[in-house]
């Protein structure tokens, strides 16, 4: 029910209070709009050195199973630009969002 | 048949949640509804309830835990008084808005201040836009049954909206009456219990409740309190009929009392009715046609039904037990003849403000509205529609 509620859904056949009956929710909530800048990952300057993810609040730079990061996950990316503060390689580039 | 006892307001009340036996009772004590949760932590004591009684550190906190104790999927209770219900005010929206049928004995009093603790209608009267369901109760009796009734129309899933049960502090609260109590296992049985269809400690759906609600949504979550409001109307006098089956006390959204042929009428709530009744009753051996309707449900407010009640008065005097002090009429008085005007009613009307902070309202009082309700049915003048009595101005 949570999914399919959106700006043209009639009071009628919105949740009372707001309620969501469905765990992990937060991930159809997808905040990436919200960035004025972007961060730009530039994985030839990248040593994999893995300061960059552990400290992204809302863990949108992806791991793989080789520990290895990937590109921005920019559905959730706010563009806080903590990653680039902490990359001492300057592989990650704060770009003003066209 | 029922129980006869002799009870105060207060112990009525009590008795009363302790025949719901509700799983929490989260309280703070304060005059003159202290005696609520004090006889109510006995019975847990005693075991004669197996409530969660949360000794609270402020009323913020009890609504609180009201609050949550609800939406975890509990039925809980508590009870206050002005300044209490004051220091709840922001988590009372939260209750109506997240839909969580909390039951409230609010035993009418002055908010501060100048201090007082003495009764009048303020405290409930600054929340009535809050979207709790508000029910005026004019004796022991009525703040009982009020009580016994308020869980069935709470918790109905057309309504889910909170219920406070007033009553008029010291005067009703404190004062020893007669009373009939119901056998606790027809209240059991009557109550019920309670299945919230969702709830926070159900681990078959995990559920969110109170999320950020944005411009995309709250007014139409607005709308759907509104319209619950609406629909408690019909729930109301259905859980009234089947209490009346069970008690054969009836109870609809107000009560008329000699309104038939009625030419002059006052509107009141809570203990204010009885005393217009007698006044009334005496005025009705001189020939004078004169008659009372008591409001019980407040919110919903009977808008549609009360003209119809009041639309053949020739004056009509409503009695407000709080001032609003918009430099115009009270709480009660503007509800009335908003809904007169709407229904085209046309009845030269005053509002009477009396026994703020407690001030005594005697029969003499009364009298002097009537006797001023046959002079304005007589000529048509309404020098000053906003009056007060039993003031010294």
């Amino acid at each position: 029910m949570s999914t399919n509620i959106n700006k043209d859904t009639p009071a009628s056949k919105m949740t009372i209070g707001g309620n969501i009956y469905e765990a992990g929710n937060a991930l159809e909530f997808k905040t990436g709009d919200w960035r004025s800048i972007k961060p730009i990952y530039k994985s030839e300057k990248c040593t994999q050195c893995g300061l960059c993810f552990p400290v992204c609040p809302e863990d949108a730079i992806p791991v793989n199973k080789e520990g290895k990061r990937e590109d921005f996950d920019f559905d959730y990316c706010k563009g806080c630009g903590v990653c680039a503060k902490v990359c001492p390689f300057n592989a990650i580039e704060m770009v003003n969002e066209e | 048949m029922g129980i006869r006892e002799r009870l105060s307001g207060n112990e009525a009340a009590a008795i009363a949640m302790k025949q719901i036996n509700p799983d929490v009772v989260a309280a703070f004590p304060i005059t003159p509804s202290t005696e609520i949760p004090q006889y109510f932590s006995t019975f847990v004591s005693n075991g004669a309830v197996d409530t969660e009684f949360v000794a609270v550190e402020s009323e913020h906190s009890a609504m609180s835990a009201c609050v949550g104790a609800e939406a975890a999927g509990s039925r809980a209770m508590t009870a206050t008084s002005a300044n209490g219900l004051s220091y709840m005010w922001e988590m009372i929206y939260i209750a109506s808005s997240l839909r969580l049928p909390i039951v409230m004995s609010l035993v009418n009093r002055a908010v501060s201040g100048p201090l007082n603790i003495h009764n009048d209608h303020s405290d409930a009267m600054g929340v009535r836009d809050s979207g709790w369901i508000m029910l005026f109760s004019e004796n022991n009796q009525e703040a009982y049954d009020n009580l016994v009734m308020a869980h069935r129309i709470a918790e109905n899933k057309d309504v889910l909206l909170p219920l406070m049960v007033c009553q008029d502090g010291f005067i009703t609260s404190h004062s020893i009456e007669n009373i009939e109590l119901i056998e606790d296992n027809k209240v059991k049985e009557f109550v019920g219990t309670y299945k919230p269809e969702h709830y926070l400690l159900n681990d078959k759906e995990p559920i969110a409740i109170g999320p950020l609600d944005v411009q995309t949504y709250l007014f139409e979550h607005k709308f759907q309190q509104a319209e619950a409001m609406r629909n408690a109307k019909k729930v109301i006098l259905e859980v009234a009929k089947d209490f009346e089956k069970m008690t054969g006390r009836k109870y609809s959204f107000f009560e008329e009392y000699k309104m038939e042929d009625a030419e002059i009428g006052i509107v009141c709530m809570n203990s204010t009715a009885g005393t217009t009744k007698t006044v009334v009753d005496s005025l009705r051996e001189k020939g004078v046609k004169a008659g009372m309707v008591k409001i019980r449900v407040f919110r919903p407010f009977p808008a549609d039904e009360l003209p119809e009640a009041l639309g053949n008065l020739k004056a009509l005097a409503v009695m407000d037990k709080a001032d609003s002090l918009n430099g115009a009429g009270g709480a009660l008085f503007e509800d009335v003849t908003a809904s007169m005007y709407t229904a085209k009613k046309q009845v030269p009307t005053v509002n009477y403000i009396y026994g703020i902070g407690g001030r005594d309202t005697t029969s003499k009082d009364i009298e002097e509205i009537y006797t001023a309700l046959e002079d304005i049915a007589k000529t048509g003048n309404i020098d000053n529609p906003y009056r007060y009595v039993g003031l010294r101005k």
